[in-house]
């Protein structure tokens, strides 16, 4: 972990802001909180080393996770981000978090990802992991992954299943409901 | 009469559990460690075919899943010509193989590949996988993927399955050199020290 202490306050800060905003959300329509976003210029990325990932993969709270880890130059990732997008709509009110993990490139951050992110109005949370040594953390993600993306975890407590493939959204609900 | 329908229940529900536990359970398959690799016959860039048994004089190979379209292996481009410079001499030339559905992706097609071997000046023969039925046998899931093999009396035996190096990013900060280990271990007649190792890739696209 590169800067431990500023990073676990800005979990803190962002996990208090999305609850505030989840909170604002139910207040609101939504062609209210697109145009607040849209007015939002710039944001900074959340950027983490697979250490400063691994809480996020490994919560204990009751909540069901749904970790897809993604990028801008990943086609078929592109191809399936509505279905998570769409999931995290229909799911966010029942204990249901979908996180968004890019894999871009850090030189492609502002180029690509960050207008990427705006263009296409992420409601998501989306987290960046930036860690070149990818052998020694595939295997933690899953012993099964081969390390292709789109890859996706979806877990509850300890409860928690890996899947190396694309999703269509049915596909997607399909393995949501089991958990 | 109720065994009976105990039985179908019993069996209802193993197919169910099956059904649900399959996908979650996901593995590729394809050669392990320590398998023959089948030889292959696939069209160059140049339009001939080739096939392990075309080198008589190797020692074994470097076979490198790579492709046109994908960032990460362009950003290992350059490695992989200089794994070449550095290995064919030594009896391990590379043998790139091409496995993405070109109609999925057309940057990735023969016209595509023949340029981009051309710019980068390619050493070795870049393959296309046209039928797709080569990188299912390997198990290769994504670009790049690499396969070292060693030639023995019974075939050519997998010896390593993975990545490069552990840093795409920048060649200069790679520490481990796992592909080069590999090589440089099976010439000397030792074992090789990591077999497998992970690393990010664009899926194969069939």
């Amino acid at each position: 972990m590169k800067i431990s202490a500023s990073v676990f306050l800005a979990i803190i800060l962002l996990s208090c802001n999305s609850k505030v905003e989840q909170k604002a959300v139910d207040k609101t329509d939504n062609v209210a909180q697109n145009e607040a976003e849209l007015k939002t210029q710039d944001f900074d990325l959340e950027v983490y080393d697979f250490e400063g990932l691994s809480p996020l993969l490994n919560k204990t709270d009751g909540k069901t996770y749904v970790i897809n880890f993604w990028a801008t130059w990943c086609a078929p990732c592109v191809k399936e981000l509505p279905y998570f997008e769409k999931l995290q709509a229909n799911y966010n009110s029942k204990n249901v978090e979908v996180i968004l993990v890019s894999l871009d490139f850090p030189h492609q951050y502002e180029t690509k990802l960050k207008p990427f992110i705006k263009t296409h109005n992420l409601k998501s949370k989306v987290v960046v992991l930036d860690d070149a040594d990818a052998n020694s953390w595939i295997p933690k993600v899953s012993e099964n992954w081969s390390g292709s993306i789109p890859a996706t975890i979806i877990y509850k407590n300890n409860k928690r299943g890996f899947y190396e493939q694309s999703f269509t959204y049915d596909e997607l609900e399909n393995e949501l409901q089991k958990f | 009469m109720s065994t009976t329908i105990k039985l179908l229940t019993l069996a209802f529900v193993t197919v169910l559990s099956v059904m649900f536990t399959t996908p979650t359970n996901y593995t590729t398959d394809g050669y392990k460690i320590g398998d023959i690799a089948e030889d292959f016959s696939l069209k160059n860039i140049d339009g001939k075919k080739v096939s392990l048994s075309n080198y008589k004089d190797a020692k074994g190979f470097i076979i490198t899943f790579t492709c046109n379209t994908c960032p990460y292996a362009v950003m290992y481009e350059d490695r992989i010509v200089a794994l070449d410079k550095k290995y064919a001499p030594k009896g391990y030339p590379v043998i790139a193989i091409m496995p993405n559905n070109t109609s999925v992706v057309p940057g990735d097609n023969l016209q595509a590949m023949k340029q981009r071997a051309a710019e980068k000046g390619f050493t070795f023969p870049y393959l296309i996988d046209e039928n797709q039925d080569v990188y299912p046998k390997f198990g290769a899931t994504k670009t790049p993927h690499v396969f070292v093999l060693k030639k023995t009396g019974i075939g050519n035996i997998v010896k390593y399955i993975g990545a490069i190096d552990d840093n795409y990013k920048n060649a200069k900060a790679v520490t481990t050199k796992y592909v080069e280990n590999a090589v440089d271990a099976l010439i000397n007649g030792n074992e090789v020290p990591e077999k497998e190792t992970k690393a990010i890739g664009c899926t194969i696209k069939n």
